[in-house]
């Protein structure tokens, strides 16, 4: 970087694809530390809080939703473009999100369940992540994200270190946190042990089964889990259900959830 | 030919368009354009189980999970004939005075109040407010406390179920939220005199207002709609009372009452057709802060907000100082092939599902009804009564009261635009 720029403000950017608005509302709820980032970095382009914007490049783009239309397509080129560190935020942004149950699906049937005048709807085939599109150099999971994992990610690039995110399975959380394993204690189905980890292992400390809302862990062992499951009286259907939600398209669930769906005769 | 263009809007959630186009000094076209590309859950619901219809529709807006769940709850334990009251109802409550708290703090501080003080963004504004932008964030968080106390946390709960909830707090964890709700109560009192004192431009229409009526209590939840020119009905008539319709203009769907037109939903309505179920306290506060019943000045909006927030945080603490656990945290549900009705307030309005399922339980037909598209029309109609006054203005100035009085009604775009049609014109 060169001398006389040394002293300036980061730039932070925030950019929204098709998603909930959820996880960019999560730098928000940051209430505690907003204000010192506001201090710390110069927030250059931030649509849901701020109308002032500030032309690019960027130092670090922080990209949620994902791409489901010819226009967001060009449009994340150029978001690309303009960003040293591009950082996407959220299932959406990783994995095409809840809304790529079109991709198992006819979107022309989706349309015209949806809209009175399909032919005014402009939508790609498939909903797909940023990746698909362009280089990321960092992806945060889950839907949504976790506050805490995105101030760790924000302050680790603005600093010029690497985020530290650990990619194990949510049993992992679970055990750290104590909670009893609602799998092998009451028989609650729980994709627990092919999540993800980042959430801090929510639902089963509340009694429920993990739902995968941050997609699959590394190497996920699909097939032992779904044995288990229909060992306990769950159905091929429900397998395929609960493949399919929030990160439907990311390739280890899909596949399964293909699998399990051609299974069922 | 002067035309207002507003590419962006800024500080709502969700990403819309806006284009106001005058001949001479009259307004030719008003446009709040919606180009969130369109999700489609109506689509996918179809085929999966009652259980799933919280978890799936939550995720149609991260700002307002919480009344997804609760209206898409409602319309499943009514299609199988359930109903939940007394405990859970009051835990259900609770968890929606989080989401209030949390959404109005969100738009008053950090969205709403820098239009009427003239700043970019609240970022900005707490340079000269601090102050008040720090309360507005204490409030927030105290409000996301709750929702994360009882839901796990604070986007997308997870503990929210048809029948009730996966696990009830113990009354330990509630009460340790106490100091911070007191707190906030504190703050949200001194932010409301501070808000009174903004300067609101004169403005009122003859408004249709519509919102769930209590029957004891300030409605978050609750079967009836009324409206201030007489409608009242029950949540089964919402289809044969309410419709929505092309408009060739906007290529978008507005939401009408049959043969009446337009009306508005969100916090100016539920606080003039529900100010006699406000705590002393609120009332107070909206007497302090001269909103009185009927107001139909939009841009006073954000003192309703603000009265909603002292309410909903008197009825937290009050809530929590009496709670007891519910003895099951939910009741059993059974499918059948049936079709449910629900309706709630989220922090923007009335939010209206409606679902049919087959005898397994599986989803057969979904309908959404979010607040933002019922309020599309009244926000193009106010821009077309603020004409006049848009026209004088230099450009620079119209375009931000322009952008004040979309903002006025908390517009969230993603809920709508599921919902909304697409245009893809290009200038």
């Amino acid at each position: 970087m060169p001398a006389a720029t040394r002293a300036r403000k980061l730039k932070l950017a925030v950019w929204k694809f098709a998603s909930c608005d959820g996880c960019q509302l999560s730098l928000l709820d940051c209430e505690d530390e907003l204000l010192a980032l506001a201090e710390r970095v110069r927030i250059a382009n931030f649509l849901e809080a701020s109308r002032a914007t500030v032309r690019g490049p960027y130092d670090l783009s922080l990209v949620e939703g994902s791409i489901t239309t010819p226009h967001d397509a060009a449009r994340i080129q150029e978001v690309r473009q303009a960003s040293r560190y591009l950082v996407t935020i959220g299932a959406c942004a990783a994995a095409g999100g809840i809304q790529a149950l079109r991709n198992f699906r006819d979107v022309k049937e989706f349309t015209s369940i949806v809209y009175a005048t399909p032919a005014y709807i402009s939508t790609l085939d498939r909903s797909t992540p940023i990746a698909a599109h362009v280089r990321v150099d960092f992806e945060l999971r889950g839907c949504p994200v976790n506050k805490a994992q995105l101030i760790e990610v924000v302050s680790a690039l603005l600093n010029g270190h690497s985020p530290h995110t650990p990619a194990h399975p949510v049993c992992v959380e679970c055990k750290r946190r104590g909670t009893v394993c609602v799998m092998v204690a009451r028989s609650v189905p729980c994709l627990g042990p092919i999540t993800h980890a980042g959430c801090g292992a929510i639902c089963p400390a509340y009694g429920r089964g993990c739902y995968g809302c941050f997609g699959p862990s590394e190497s996920p062992n699909i097939a032992s889990l779904a044995a288990q499951w229909i060992a306990a009286g769950a159905t091929r259907s429900a397998i395929v259900r609960v493949l399919r939600a929030f990160n439907a398209a990311a390739e280890p669930f899909a596949a399964a959830s293909k699998a399990y769906e051609d299974d069922q005769g | 030919m002067k035309t207002i263009k507003v590419d962006y809007l800024a500080r709502v959630e969700g990403e819309g368009a806006l284009k106001i186009r005058f001949k001479g000094d009259q307004v030719r076209d008003v446009q709040l354009r919606i180009f969130e590309p369109p999700r489609f859950f109506e689509a996918f619901l179809r085929g999966r189980s009652y259980l799933e219809a919280p978890d799936i529709t939550a995720r149609i807006c991260g700002i307002c999970p919480v009344a997804y769940q609760m209206s898409s709850c409602a319309a499943m334990e009514d299609a199988l004939g359930v109903a939940v009251d007394g405990r859970l109802h009051d835990l259900r409550t609770l968890i929606y005075c989080g989401e209030w708290i949390e959404s109005h703090a969100l738009h008053m501080f950090l969205l709403h109040a820098p239009d009427f003080l003239g700043y970019p963004d609240a970022m900005t504004m707490a340079k000269e407010h601090r102050d008040m932008v720090m309360r507005g964030l204490r409030i927030k968080k105290a409000g996301n406390a709750l929702i994360g106390a009882i839901g796990g946390r604070e986007v997308h709960p997870i503990n929210v179920r048809v029948g009730g909830f996966y696990r009830v707090p113990e009354q330990a964890e509630l009460q340790a939220l106490l100091a911070q709700l007191r707190a906030a109560r504190d703050d949200a009192l001194l932010a409301v005199d501070w808000m009174a004192a903004f300067e609101f431009p004169e403005f009122s229409r003859d408004y249709e207002m519509v919102a769930i009526r209590g029957e004891r209590e300030y409605p978050f939840m609750g079967a009836r709609i009324v409206s201030n020119k007489g409608l009242d009905i029950d949540v089964h008539d919402y289809d044969a009372t309410f419709v929505e319709e092309q408009v060739a203009h906007s290529n978008a769907l507005h939401s009408f009452i049959r043969g009446r037109g337009a009306y508005v939903c969100g916090p100016l309505a539920r606080f003039n057709l529900n100010f006699d179920l406000l705590s002393d306290t609120a009332r107070e506060a909206a007497r302090r802060a001269r909103l009185e019943t009927p107001c139909m000045n939009p841009f006073k909006s954000i003192l309703a907000r603000a009265i909603e927030v002292i309410h909903a945080l008197g009825e937290a603490i009050r809530m929590i100082q009496d709670y007891q656990p519910p003895r099951a945290a939910y009741l059993e549900t059974r499918p059948r092939a049936a079709a449910g009705y629900g309706c709630t307030e989220a922090p923007r309005g009335t939010l209206y599902h409606r679902y049919r399922l087959d005898g397994g339980g599986l989803i057969t037909d979904a309908k959404i009804v979010p607040p933002t598209s019922q309020n599309q029309k009244t926000m193009e109609e106010d821009l077309a009564a603020l004409a006049p006054r848009l026209i004088k203005a230099e450009h620079r100035e119209a375009t931000a009261m322009a952008e004040h009085a979309i903002r006025n009604y908390d517009p969230c775009i993603s809920c709508a635009t599921h919902f909304l049609d697409l245009t893809l014109e290009r200038e």
